[in-house]
């Protein structure tokens, strides 16, 4: 019985060797969030290039950054950092560049989205999706006026000990700094002091951080507010779930997820292709109504989905301006970094 | 009928000459696929780090400066003890302990009642708690989550008995860590018990009765002593992974603190980026319980016999 | 008498103990069914996931995952399984011999040293030393972690188990390699068993240590669905899960069948 039982040990450890992908036009290996391309559009791209996709995921932008340090930057063509991760990238010399006319439709790009402080003129990247990240309130618990970050920094009684944020550095302090009005990437003394006391304060009214939770707990109720990213609000409305998404007048949070072409990629030419190909309004609206987001390209209006185009958290009001988070110098982040972990020590 | 249960007596040195062919095998595999990769993150701990993840090849004690010794948040007080991380650790220690604890509660008598079974039903009871943990530990806490949510199953269970009227707040808090961390690890605290109790001489237990024992004191004192390794197996197997758990703690006590897991996880795939200081507290971490199983070997070999 | 095979309270125990095991799992089992995308608000019975599962654009990629996590944990289970046995042997039954309490040290070091840690170390070194990634390498690691939790049960048991059994098959002629193989390995079993059981589970659900060092383009079953989970839990993975619970109480029924069948005395 043992015998037959390492035999087929065996002989199961084998086969993995004995399947071979077949390779035609070459391959393209991408790393990408997970969900975020309908496989219907790789497959489209596979029929109309004879080139073989792979994909593999990470779980945020730090742990990308993380696996590529560690060892994987060499085995990937692609990958889609949001906007602070594309320059954090390029600074650590991790970008392969383009030429415009390396891709046809690089005209597409939108124009406000040619020229972005992560990557002026486009050398390394195309936009992908972009969105916002502010929160949203369950208007059955609390109908009043939700323009202001105070929901969550400094909330009503009905929504004390029923707040999730998002359990992410960047966009919790990038907030609790709209909030008080203060830069990004301070060096001051009393300014640093007040983030650090504000959210140690505001930290008592909170139920939990959570960032793949975020969606979750409003449709069941264990939040009745929450940070949260605009399409998961979509999400959640899809769901059932009676919230609404705010833009808050002391500002929100704007991203940009990107997708890159990786120094040493395998593949480069087939990079190139594939990137071009996601620049073309049919398949970027793909994308679009896939996720759920908004797309930096020009002309995907008549393909997007009415749900899509007509969602309430992908049309910001008028006026309201949206930050992107910055990165900051290493003195700075330390500073960061401490107030980070205090509060969650 | 008293039979040495210590292999460190004479007797047990059968495999004597053979211990340098039977223990390459796992010098091999673990020395190069782990010590190696081990001894190098120790090495990480003294090097510099590098804005945004990695290394400089600078030595520095910078790292362990930064656990044990703060100079406030603009680093210009003079230096004071730092209590945050170890804070986090005694507060990793003490979860863990509860939650081995909890584990041994339940996870002896389920042990016990299975060895006691008939011997063609025991397999069926072994395979009955190792089968959940064939569904992803992720899904799992997702659904245990679902169940003790304020207006979730359990709470509107007891609600409707009569037993509370009011939703019990289980969800982020430390009893969710402790459900969660047991639901995790129960099998590794009944798995080795089983084993030795299956060995159990059940003869020695009717000795004990023959001599008016009670069934209580014939369990405290014939049956754990001689079970006793595999207990020491279940605790060690449970209480170490329980440490640096951070799945359990962050989707169920609501991750508003920072337990070593996490911790140590935020400085690799964080925005931190701390290389070295993740490095520091894996080896200040890795230090305590090797600290703690050598204590117990010795406690071990010295108590028996 | 009823004696001490039977202790008040301890079928509760395993009672509470099933319970609070298998409650989640009817919960995942019945949200498989759920009409809609949610995994908390109930909207009717629906086989759709089931054929998302089977039809669906990812249904070639959760396959191939499964597959890879099984097999992996398959073979990772017994190569430690084998291993431990002979470390057991080596530190319970070879007395005291220079050595043993740095051994005893190295076989507990992957259970000390935390996932993340090892994950990132063993990444670096496979780079460093020019070893490309893919399915060896995460067998590899895998064969390395599960190893202290195949040990320990083995050796608990291998110190209950007294010497004199095997001492009397010795003297009646029989080889060391006899003696082991008959005398000693069965009375081993259920050692044997829990340790490859618990070696079975660490490998099937690790996660943090697979990602890092897995090739481009390998999934395994942990890594798919922790992915997924970023973009909200959908009921899909609610289905590959109780698929997977029905496939493993299929091979524990298959496999008590076949032992009944071929068992001799208890």
């Amino acid at each position: 019985m043992k015998r037959l039982l390492a035999l087929t040990a065996l002989v199961t450890g084998l086969l993995p060797f004995i399947a071979s992908p077949g390779m035609a036009e070459g391959q393209l290996k991408v790393y990408h969030w997970f969900e975020y391309i309908p496989q219907e559009l790789v497959d489209k791209f596979e029929a109309e290039t004879g080139i073989d996709v792979t994909i593999d995921t990470y779980d945020s932008n730090e742990a990308m950054l993380a696996s590529l340090k560690a060892g994987k930057l060499g085995q990937y063509d692609v990958a889609v950092p949001g906007d602070y991760m594309v320059e954090i990238m390029r600074g650590e010399g991790l970008l392969d560049s383009y030429k415009p006319d390396e891709m046809p439709n690089f005209k597409n790009i939108a124009p406000e989205w040619l020229d972005v402080p992560f990557d002026p003129g486009r050398q390394h990247s195309i936009p992908y999706q972009w969105g916002s990240t502010a929160f949203a309130v369950n208007r059955n618990v609390y109908k009043g006026d939700i323009s202001s970050l105070a929901i969550i920094f400094n909330p009503p009684e009905e929504l004390k000990g029923k707040i999730n944020v998002l359990d992410s550095q960047g966009e919790v302090l990038a907030l609790g700094s709209l909030y008080l009005g203060i830069p990004q990437c301070s060096q001051d003394r009393e300014q640093l002091k007040a983030l650090n006391d504000m959210l140690l304060a505001a930290k008592a009214n909170w139920a939990s951080f959570g960032s793949d939770t975020a969606e979750d707990v409003l449709v069941s109720g264990d939040a009745a507010a929450g940070m949260i990213y605009n399409g998961f609000s979509a999400k959640a409305r899809a769901e059932g779930a009676n919230v609404e998404y705010a833009f808050p007048k002391e500002g929100y949070v704007v991203w940009m997820d990107n997708m890159v072409l990786l120094k040493d990629a395998p593949n480069r030419a087939n990079a190139l292709k594939f990137m071009n190909f996601l620049l073309d309004p049919k398949n970027a609206a793909a994308v679009t109504n896939y996720a759920a987001y908004n797309s930096g390209v020009t002309g995907v209006d008549p393909f997007l989905s009415d749900a899509v185009r007509n969602s309430p958290e992908n049309n910001p009001p008028a006026g309201q301006k949206g930050e992107f988070i910055e990165a900051c110098d290493q003195d700075t982040q330390k500073l960061y970094d401490a107030i980070w972990t205090n509060l969650k020590k | 009928m008293a039979a040495p249960v210590n292999s460190q007596s004479s007797g047990n040195q059968t495999y004597g000459e053979l211990v340098n062919r039977l223990l390459l095998p796992t010098w091999l595999v673990i020395g190069c696929l782990l010590l190696i990769p081990v001894l190098l993150m120790t090495v990480y701990s003294f090097l510099t780090k590098e804005f945004r993840g990695g290394i400089e090849w600078n030595f520095t004690l910078a790292a362990y400066e930064q656990f044990f010794i703060t100079r406030g948040l603009f680093g210009d007080e003079p230096p004071q003890i730092e209590w945050t991380y170890i804070t986090i650790f005694w507060r990793s220690v003490w979860q863990a302990a509860l939650a081995t604890l909890l584990c041994l509660v339940i996870g002896f008598p389920t042990a016990w009642f299975i060895a006691t079974r008939p011997a063609r039903i025991r397999p069926v009871w072994l395979f009955l708690i190792t089968i959940p943990y064939w569904v992803n530990l992720l899904i799992r806490t997702v659904s245990l989550r679902f169940i003790l949510r304020d207006n979730g199953p359990l709470n509107e269970a007891m609600m409707a008995l009569g037993v509370i009227s009011d939703p019990l707040p289980i969800l982020n808090t430390d009893l969710a860590v402790q459900i969660g961390l047991f639901y995790s690890y129960l099998p590794f605290m009944v798995l080795p018990i089983y084993a030795a109790v299956e060995r159990f001489d059940f003869a020695l237990s009717e000795a004990a009765a023959d001599l008016y024992a009670n069934r209580w004191q014939t369990l405290t004192q014939v049956v754990i002593p001689v079970v006793r390794p595999g207990i020491v197996a279940g605790c060690i197997l449970v209480f170490i992974p329980a440490l640096g758990a951070f799945l359990a703690p962050d989707l169920l006590g609501g991750a508003k603190n920072f337990m070593v897991g996490s911790l140590i996880d935020e400085q690799f795939r964080g925005s931190q980026g701390n290389w070295p200081f993740g490095a520091a507290v894996s080896v200040i971490l890795m230090t305590l319980v090797l600290i703690a199983l050598l204590v117990q070997a010795r406690n071990a070999s010295r108590g028996q016999a | 008498m009823k004696g001490v095979r039977h202790y008040p309270g301890f079928l509760a125990a395993t009672i509470a103990c099933l319970l609070i095991l298998y409650v989640p799992l009817m919960v995942i089992a019945v949200y498989s069914f759920n009409g809609s995308t949610s995994i908390t608000k109930w909207s009717g019975f629906s086989l759709r996931w089931y054929a998302d599962v089977f039809t669906g654009p990812e249904a070639e990629r959760f396959g191939l995952a499964t597959w890879n996590s099984l097999s992996i944990a398959i073979i990772a289970a017994t190569v430690s399984t084998m291993i431990a046995t002979a470390a057991a042997l080596a530190m319970i039954r070879g007395g005291s011999f220079r050595g043993r309490q740095a051994t005893y040290a190295l076989i507990n070091l992957p259970l000390m040293v935390p996932e993340i840690v090892v994950a990132v170390a063993t990444l670096i070194f496979f780079t460093t030393i020019g070893l490309t990634t893919g399915y060896m390498t995460i067998l590899l690691a895998h064969v390395t972690f599960c190893i202290p939790f195949a040990y320990l049960p083995i050796a608990a048991r291998l110190t209950g188990i007294e010497p004199t059994y095997e001492q009397a098959a010795r003297d009646l002629y029989a080889t060391r390699g006899q003696a082991f193989r008959l005398v000693l390995l069965p009375l081993l079993g259920p050692g044997l068993v829990s340790g490859w059981l618990l070696a079975f589970i660490i490998s099937l659900d690790d996660f943090i240590i697979t990602n890092f060092v897995k090739g481009a383009g390998m999934e395994t079953l942990p890594t798919a669905i922790f992915g997924s989970v970023k973009q909200g839990i959908k009921p899909n993975i609610m289905a590959i899960s109780t698929l997977m619970l029905g496939v493993s109480i299929l091979f524990v029924s298959l496999s008590y069948l076949v032992n009944r069948r071929g068992r001799t005395a208890a």
